[in-house]
């Protein structure tokens, strides 16, 4: 059976994606540190409001308010019982606004890192990593989402373990993973090593690619990686809206809605096939992004110079994947392990 | 590889086994740097010696390459966890001689906010440089902060936050500060992915720093100004 996702695609050749849940909430006066996941539950109408948001702008995807919705990160407010509970309302919310939309709209269940770093290097397992990621995904299955959507990783083993959870909740999936630090994830995958991890998953995504990081044209930058390796695998691009500034006690990303807009058709002319915002990204940007898709034309994929004229220059002078790469790691002298 | 290439470390003399040491903690390999940690106590270095010029220097490397794009976290923790080992080691015997202290860092993440993988890369960065670190883990609300600051009497607090919902709390943290006169008591070092340098200062406070090498380097610099003044 053709999963919805990729049906809508094929009907329509690109599609628009959401922006940010955090800023959103934090802006429907979601207190610094609370667990955004609470209102599930607790402030139901306003996740209704965030929802509806990005479908009244014209997203064709929406992912639920379930980023936090594992054991690991739930823990922190002593509610990591309710990881099933609150994805599968997160993802009830969602189906009843999607429903509503009198068009096809597609919800994502949202699924972000367990905040915890992998054996060997960390503590935790890959079976427990598994069983998490298995849980939050039962849970948005129960409530009604469409496919469960990955985001925000930045460690090649947490992407495998969610493609093993997804699998054993029987849920298609999407996963992005975050390319933060000079041009890789935080743990250092470049965007190149990415399409050959997702090339190698038995447990194939529909769609694969990056959300937040840094800027905007850092993230089309990984794209541009991305579509370089000719993957088949349909490509998402999620940047965040400009860079957070502090103004007045709150935090306000200053990429305007214009800027979005043509970081939304260039991302598309990029080879992204799904294209939506991250952190900042307001349902004005979205209907913006929106208009742009819909009524500018393809052009052909730009340069890393047109990407820096129209969206900022790059945090990085490299992304780890061109042959100018910072200086060779040092060299040492072999040595053998005693035995 | 071949036999000719095994290196026993007691073989090297002092300058070529700390430069070994640089190597092994580049390559995060723990029971080596426990070895050499040994070996240089054994032919009579004092602890002092041992870890400025052995561990610091090693992290040192460590650090610069993290910060210029070479290495990533998973290299910087392994390196970490080695340099830990050899510091497990020194810790009593540089209480015992009475070593110089480098400084000392309060550090925690910030209510609401459980993301401590920077938070953990900036203490290990820091123990690597020798200073003394005090954790408090996650989720630190303005009087856990206020609390180990009395108790503990560092030189420096530093905050991390991952997310935008939880980095403005930096600045309740730090008025809190200034509310109580304690402020300009403390030098106080901001981080994490969605800061930057224009927010750092507009919360007030000393510093933004970029990454673990960042911090490392900047709590560096204000030690330097302190004592320079203090000899002033």
């Amino acid at each position: 059976m053709t999963n919805i996702l990729i049906k809508l695609l094929e009907e329509k050749g690109a599609l628009l994606a959401d922006g940010a849940t955090g800023t959103n909430l934090f802006n429907m006066g979601l207190m610094s540190g609370d667990a955004p996941e609470m209102w599930n539950t607790d402030e139901p109408e306003k996740i209704r409001k965030l929802y509806r948001g990005a479908v009244d702008s014209g997203s064709d995807i929406f992912l639920t308010n379930s980023f936090g919705a594992n054991a690991s990160r739930l823990r922190l407010h002593g509610a990591e019982k309710r990881a099933h509970e609150l994805s599968r309302v997160s993802a009830e919310i969602a189906r009843d606004i999607a429903d509503q939309a009198g068009r096809k709209v597609i919800v994502a269940g949202s699924v972000g890192p367990t905040g915890e770093i992998m054996e060997p290097v960390g503590e935790l397992t890959h079976a427990l990593a598994v069983e998490m990621f298995h849980e939050t995904a039962d849970g948005l299955k129960a409530g009604g989402a469409d496919i469960a959507w990955v985001e925000t990783i930045s460690a090649p083993e947490e992407y495998r373990a969610a493609a093993e959870g997804f699998a054993l909740a029987g849920i298609d999936w999407v996963g992005t993973m975050s390319f933060d630090t000079a041009g890789r994830t935080m743990m250092g995958m470049t965007s190149a090593n990415m399409v050959k991890m997702v090339d190698d998953i038995t447990n194939t995504p529909l769609a694969f690619g990056a959300n937040c990081g840094t800027g905007s044209s850092d993230l089309l930058r990984t794209i541009l990686g991305f579509a370089a390796q000719g993957s088949t695998v349909p490509i998402v691009a999620k940047g965040n809206a400009g860079i957070p500034k502090y103004v007045e006690g709150h935090i306000h990303y200053d990429g305007t809605p214009e800027l979005m807009a043509d970081y939304a058709v260039m991302a598309r002319a990029c080879g992204a096939k799904i294209i939506g915002g991250c952190c900042g990204t307001m349902p004005e940007h979205l209907r913006a992004m929106r208009e742009a898709l819909d009524t500018r034309t393809m052009t052909q994929s730009p340069s890393l110079e047109e990407i820096t004229a129209k969206l900022g220059a790059f945090t990085s002078a490299t992304d780890g994947t061109g042959d100018n790469e910072p200086g060779p790691r040092r060299t040492r002298r072999s040595r053998q392990k005693d035995s | 590889m071949s036999d000719e290439d095994e290196i026993i470390l007691s073989e090297l003399d002092d300058e070529e086994l700390v430069s070994q040491m640089f190597d092994d903690l580049y390559d995060g390999l723990k029971e080596e740097i426990e070895e050499g940690v040994n070996i240089l106590l054994a032919r009579g270095w004092i602890p002092y010696d041992v870890l400025t010029k052995a561990l610091v220097g090693g992290m040192t490397i460590v650090g610069a390459d993290f910060r210029d794009g070479i290495l990533f976290v998973p290299e910087v923790l392994l390196a970490a966890n080695a340099m830990k080992g050899g510091m497990f080691i020194l810790k009593p015997l540089l209480a015992e001689t009475g070593a110089p202290r480098v400084g000392k860092m309060v550090i925690g993440t910030v209510k609401g906010d459980i993301h401590d993988i920077g938070k953990n890369l900036v203490g290990m960065m820091m123990e690597g440089a020798g200073f003394e670190v005090v954790d408090l883990g996650i989720n630190n609300a303005v009087e856990a902060y206020l609390a180990a600051m009395e108790e503990e009497g560092p030189d420096i607090l530093g905050m991390s936050a991952l997310l935008t919902t939880t980095m403005p709390y930096m600045k309740v943290v730090i008025d809190t500060m200034i509310e109580k006169g304690i402020r300009d008591d403390y030098v106080v070092l901001v981080g994490g992915a969605p800061l930057n340098e224009e927010f750092g200062k507009a919360i007030g406070a000393d510093a933004y720093c970029r990454d673990a090498a960042v911090a490392v380097e900047t709590a560096k610099e204000f030690m330097d100004r302190k004592h320079n003044q203090m000899l002033a």
